[in-house]
């Protein structure tokens, strides 16, 4: 525990004291400010009086998630792949401690900085329940969606920097299939039948919409939660390779 | 690699030698748990490191050959981070990081990013981060690669320094560094355990290595002629001539003891001018090179 607590806030230092997180950040609320001002715009001209979540929050959600999976690939890319390229990793992995503790407190401190950036955002619904009550209880389902695809895409990116040395390369190789998850389930009109039952079933899109609109599934919880467990324990498999691999 | 098998005792300085790429390091990182044989044992202290490799760890020091740091922590905040890391107790870790700091001349660099620090210092941070926690064991890959003449003595007195308290490790393949720090060495060549004793008893073992060296002034011929047949002596090398007085002879004997006294009563009776006696043991580098072969 206490080598789990050391790494998380070397992590988090490394995190906050390097300025790509606030490059990040300012970035990520200047998108999603952006997004939330103009689908609101939308909404009051031409939605107005119809149910918010639908024609606004769920707008506003989608434009949010396209900015975490803009902003994970560049907040994963260097967790491991910097620690193997200066070589740190090796002595990392000989103090007394597991593997798990490791991944752990790199994924917990990864989390926390998405879920600060998710904060950040939670200003929008505030500032407009002041203005305009509506309930928010639907609106946290929303952001509890938005955590969930992030702890998911972080695993994956961790599970991406734990294979290569180049953060330049980690940050594509997160980007891209995150991308294609997305897109996947958008052609499924073309497609009828069996593979689209499947495509159906892996898309990122049909798994966080009905969070977008306050509906939280359990199907869809335990499919981001498979995702975020399943890179995790990607991630120390590939960790573990350095036994066969026979290098750092 | 394959049929690896030795013991260090508790407090004993131990040598791993062996040219590049003769599996030293790959060995130290399975004493360590960073790699796992696929058969064999390593054990620490009882424990098995396969089987618990987070307590063996516990009383484990690793210096790797290549010390990387964090390069944007300073000296003091990456030990304090290895302090936790290595789970000491956070009341005793800021103790622990001075004492580890002061054993390896560091403090004067504490508030230094280490990305600065010079290879010797960077060397001294990576030997501080072994020491932290105390543990019973260090193992020191290459610990004086690539240090300056004086930065390399002052490595060496640290380590000797540790010996006695503590277990060590080290490889290297300076074969003076073993002489002078190890009480044991092991000898690995491609993969596999050629020799190990300590440094006198290998010296031993290898029967007729011993020899006196003889510097006469005198008919080179009649000179050599004489020394070979003092008894015990099995060979008469001639040197070279070189800027000294005189010819330099190189006998090989078993025993070099009474050919030295042997050699004074023949040489003076003579009238011949007997410059110098002296005996060498078989030099480690000799050894080693036999050894490898």
């Amino acid at each position: 525990m206490r080598a789990f607590v050391a790494l998380l806030r070397k992590e988090l230092r490394h995190y906050f004291g390097s300025p790509l997180v606030y490059l990040v950040g300012a970035a990520f609320l200047a998108y999603t400010g952006y997004a939330f001002h103009a689908d609101l715009i939308q909404f009051l001209t031409f939605g107005f009086g119809l149910n918010i979540m639908e024609n606004l929050w769920q707008v506003v959600f989608l434009d949010v998630r396209l900015a975490v999976l803009l902003a994970v690939p560049l907040l994963t890319m260097r967790l491991l792949a910097e620690e193997r390229r200066l070589g740190t990793l090796e002595l990392l992995l000989t103090y007394p401690m597991t593997d798990r503790v490791v991944v752990a407190a790199k994924l917990v401190a990864c989390l926390v900085v998405l879920a600060a950036l998710l904060a950040c955002t939670f200003v929008y619904p505030l500032w407009l329940n002041v203005l305009q009550p509506f309930p928010l209880a639907p609106v946290v389902a929303g952001f509890l969606g938005l955590f969930l695809l992030a702890a998911g895409c972080a695993a994956y990116g961790l599970f991406v920097s734990a294979c290569t040395d180049s953060q330049v390369l980690a940050s594509f190789l997160t980007l891209m299939p995150l991308l294609i998850l997305w897109f996947l389930s958008w052609n499924e009109a073309t497609s009828p039948g069996g593979p689209a039952r499947v495509v159906e079933a892996v898309s990122l899109f049909n798994h966080f919409q009905p969070f977008t609109v306050g509906v939280i599934d359990a199907r869809d919880v335990f499919y981001f939660l498979m995702l975020a467990g399943g890179f995790t324990w990607g991630t120390l498999r590939v960790l573990e390779a350095r036994q066969w691999r026979g290098r750092r | 690699m394959a049929d690896v098998s030795f013991t260090v005792g508790r407090g004993e300085v131990a040598a791993l030698l062996g040219p590049y790429g003769s599996g030293k390091s790959t060995l130290m990182r399975c004493l360590i748990g960073y790699f796992s044989p696929t058969s064999g044992h390593v054990r620490v202290g009882g424990i098995d490191v396969g089987e618990d490799p987070v307590a063996a760890r516990r009383r484990l020091g690793y210096l790797p050959e290549q010390v990387t740091l964090y390069p944007d922590l300073t000296v003091r905040r990456y030990l304090a981070f290895v302090a936790g890391a290595k789970g000491l107790a956070s009341g005793g870790r800021r103790a622990a990081v001075d004492d580890a700091m002061a054993r390896c001349a560091l403090a004067h660099v504490a508030d230094q990013r280490t990305g600065t620090l010079s290879k010797g210092y960077r060397q001294r941070v990576g030997l501080a981060q072994a020491l932290l926690g105390d543990p019973e064991v260090l193992v020191l890959d290459e610990p004086t690669v690539g240090l300056d003449p004086v930065q390399t003595v002052e490595l060496r007195e640290l380590v000797r320094g540790l010996g006695g308290e503590r277990t060590v490790l080290l490889s290297t393949h300076v074969l003076h560094e073993a002489a002078v720090l190890c009480t044991r060495v092991v000898i690995l060549s491609r993969g596999r355990l050629v020799a190990e004793d300590t440094p006198a008893e290998l010296a031993r073992r290898l029967e007729g290595a011993a020899h006196v060296v003889v510097r006469v002034e005198g008919p080179a011929g009649e000179v050599a002629a004489v020394l070979a047949a003092l008894p015990g002596v099995t060979a008469v090398e001639p040197q070279p001539a070189d800027a000294g007085a005189g010819m330099a002879f190189v006998l090989r004997a078993p025993d070099a003891a009474p050919v030295q006294r042997a050699v004074a009563a023949a040489v003076v009776g003579r009238g011949w001018t007997l410059l110098e006696v002296r005996t060498a043991g078989p030099a480690l580098e000799e050894l080693f090179v036999r050894a490898v072969r």
